[in-house]
């Protein structure tokens, strides 16, 4: 039964879709009525909410339904048509290496709807002739994994300019709301963050999406703020992360320990009996100090000072952890 | 249920030009060129067939060849000139492909680069306006790999030559020295690795780009043996083995970062904003350099002979601070 209904209705859109399209000019509501099979039966008010709609279904698959009205309409009621121009993909034709790459991009997005969505789009470019390689064999396997429920629904807000609001929680805070214009999505480091405009802080603001602890809600109308002119997300991405390496740091690391500090150690050399000196750049002291600390006993923070004394407040607490702790 | 219209209004729009003028086309083929099983594409063709110009102007319908549809499987479609392009692309869909293929550039090497740069240039051109939502998604390379280890690695790939890796193993704070047949160059979770035989560990390994001290081509063929499979990703990077060890971790606030890392069995929200997380961990020496990064905002409930040992370690390390 459902079925019926579906099957009806996606013949009538398609019958709707080919009228408009085919005809010169604009069709009146009355002319649509009458041709399209599926409307002629209607009473009048259903017509009327059916049509509505079916409009609308179509806007949203993407198929530009303009209304205005011409010369042969005599009375003040509007016409409905789809410029070609506007409908069809332009003409695009692949070079077989280019066919291949292409095919690649199908595999790529680990995320439902955007896997969906490219695969909505390579089925497009096959019907316009293209022939997108599908088992294009590669040795190169990029994934984009998206698993943050709030990827999409923030995907959608910036394509369509809306402004939204959610629960965002801070390392050690409570979950606080915010409301944000999204600018961008983008991907560091292998997760995801929003950029856009915090409209409390009346600033450019970064948020990780994993850090989002409500459903992502509309905070007004779709294109109702604008992406400041020149705003370029990788730039304003690097003024938001931390900071460059600003000073040095130095540490003793027993012999073969330490790997990843001597990796972008700027200077190594031998110290005591079975022991060496390195200097490290220095952004964050108690990154650096997580870091030393992690190393147990094979890692000693030498200097700054401030650095020495955030390794050793952190020893002394795992050093208590458990000490008369309850679980 | 609107939305299955929808959907079936969207691919019937493709699939009216990708049929036309084709002769005959087999319909498993159109199924999986279309991404559906066969049943939804002979589904499509009988809506199809009561479509057409409208019977007012001319009452033609567009032709399906329904009899050759069930006699032979394949599908023939003529008769409807009108529908000769596939629609444009949405925002959504430009998006998609775009970020994908910009996606895809950042790890192939340079002849593919140029092929995904001629194809994105064309792909923008047809998309038109929904091309600039693309820009709204960036993906930024994750930690910075060598060039040049890149370009071993790859060249190796390509002659199918063993190669010789000096590689960084933080968890263990080792650096080791082994020869891998590689298998592939994958990226996934912002970080590109090498997957290939390991004749250390005799089994496949995955090796992170920017974890390679050094990678040399050996003579020897790359010669992966039968039973060396690419692992499957589809449920994640990290899949928990059988002999795993398993623990129960107390994260205080500053610490609730490690849930969202690495992948956890089960959480379970307690007192303060800590978070109860149950993991399966492959190595132990893994578990206690997180226990010591966390210094105090992560604590281990289970197994207790680890959280002995944290402590231990803490103690020792203090030694070395005579003054503090």
């Amino acid at each position: 039964m459902t079925t019926t209904v579906t099957t009806r209705k996606a013949e009538r859109l398609m019958n709707l879709v080919i009228c408009l399209l085919v005809t010169r000019g604009y069709v009146s509501k009355d002319r649509i009525r009458k041709v399209v099979d599926g409307y002629r039966d209607q009473t009048p008010d259903a017509f009327e909410k059916m049509f509505e709609r079916d409009k609308e279904e179509l806007r949203e698959i993407g198929i530009p339904i303009e209304v205005g009205s011409h010369e042969a309409l005599f009375d003040d009621e509007p016409g409905y048509r789809i410029r070609r121009g506007a409908f069809e993909l332009p003409e695009i034709t692949l070079e077989p290496d280019e066919a291949a790459v292409v095919g690649l991009a199908a595999r790529v997005w680990q995320h439902a709807g955007l896997a969906r969505q490219t695969t909505d789009a390579l089925v497009k470019l096959r019907a316009a002739g293209v022939a997108v390689d599908r088992d294009a064999l590669s040795m190169v396997e990029p994934r984009l994994a998206a698993s943050e429920p709030a990827f999409e629904p923030l995907c959608d807000a910036v394509v369509t300019r809306t402004p939204v609001r959610f629960g965002y929680r801070r390392p050690g805070r409570e979950p606080a709301e915010r409301v944000l214009e999204p600018w961008g999505v983008l991907s560091w480091r292998g997760r995801w963050y929003v950029i856009g405009r915090d409209r409390n802080r009346d600033a450019p603001r970064m948020f990780r999406l994993s850090r989002v602890t409500t459903t992502v809600r509309k905070a007004g109308r779709a294109g109702s703020y604008r992406v400041p002119e020149g705003t370029d997300l990788r730039t304003l991405a690097r003024t938001l992360l931390p900071p460059p390496p600003a000073g040095t740091a130095v540490v003793r690391a027993r012999a073969g320990a330490g790997n990843a500090l001597r990796r972008r150690a700027t200077a190594e050399r031998a110290d005591s009996e079975g022991w060496d000196r390195l200097d490290l750049p220095l952004t964050h002291v108690d990154e650096l100090a997580e870091e030393v600390v992690s190393y147990g006993a094979d890692v000693v923070a030498v200097d700054p000072p401030e650095l020495r004394q955030a390794v050793v407040a952190r020893l002394q607490r795992l050093a208590r952890l458990g000490d008369g702790v309850s679980g | 249920m609107s939305d299955r219209a929808r959907d079936q209004v969207r691919r019937m729009l493709a699939l009216v030009p990708y049929l036309q003028d084709q002769g005959g086309v087999p319909v498993e083929q159109v199924a999986q060129d279309f991404g559906v099983d066969r049943q939804t594409i002979v589904n499509d063709l009988n809506v199809l067939w009561f479509c057409g110009l409208p019977e007012a102007v001319t009452g033609d319908m567009i032709d399906v060849d329904m009899e050759m549809l069930e006699a032979d499987g394949v599908v023939r479609l003529d008769n409807a000139s009108y529908l000769q392009r596939p629609l444009r692309l949405t925002a959504r869909e430009a998006l998609a492909l775009i970020v994908a293929l910009r996606t895809l550039r950042e790890t192939v090497d340079q002849g593919a680069a140029d092929a995904v740069d001629r194809s994105l240039a064309k792909l923008e051109s047809a998309a038109g306006d929904a091309a600039a939502a693309a820009d709204s998604v960036e993906v930024l390379s994750a930690a910075p790999v060598d060039p040049g280890v890149r370009a071993t690695v790859q060249e190796a790939l390509t002659a199918a030559r063993r190669v010789h890796l000096r590689y960084l193993v933080p968890s263990r704070d080792e650096t080791t020295e082994r020869d891998v047949d590689p298998m592939r160059l994958l990226s996934a979770e912002g970080h590109s690795y090498l997957e290939g035989w390991c004749h250390r560990a005799e089994d496949v390994r995955l090796f992170r780009l920017d974890r390679v001290v050094d990678v040399a081509v050996l003579d020897a063929a790359a010669d992966p043996p039968e039973q060396a499979r690419p692992r499957d990703l589809s449920a994640g990077l990290f899949q928990p083995g059988g002999d795993d060890l398993e623990a129960v971790l107390e994260l205080a606030p500053p610490a609730r970062w490690v849930s969202e890392h690495y992948p956890v069995e089960s959480t379970e929200e307690a007192a303060d904003g800590r978070l109860l997380v149950r993991m399966r961990v492959g190595d132990p020496a893994w578990l206690r350099r997180l226990v010591l990064r966390g210094s105090g905002s992560v604590t281990v409930l289970e197994p207790p002979a680890l959280a002995a040992e944290v402590r231990q370690v803490a103690r020792m390390a203090l030694q070395e601070y005579p003054s503090g």
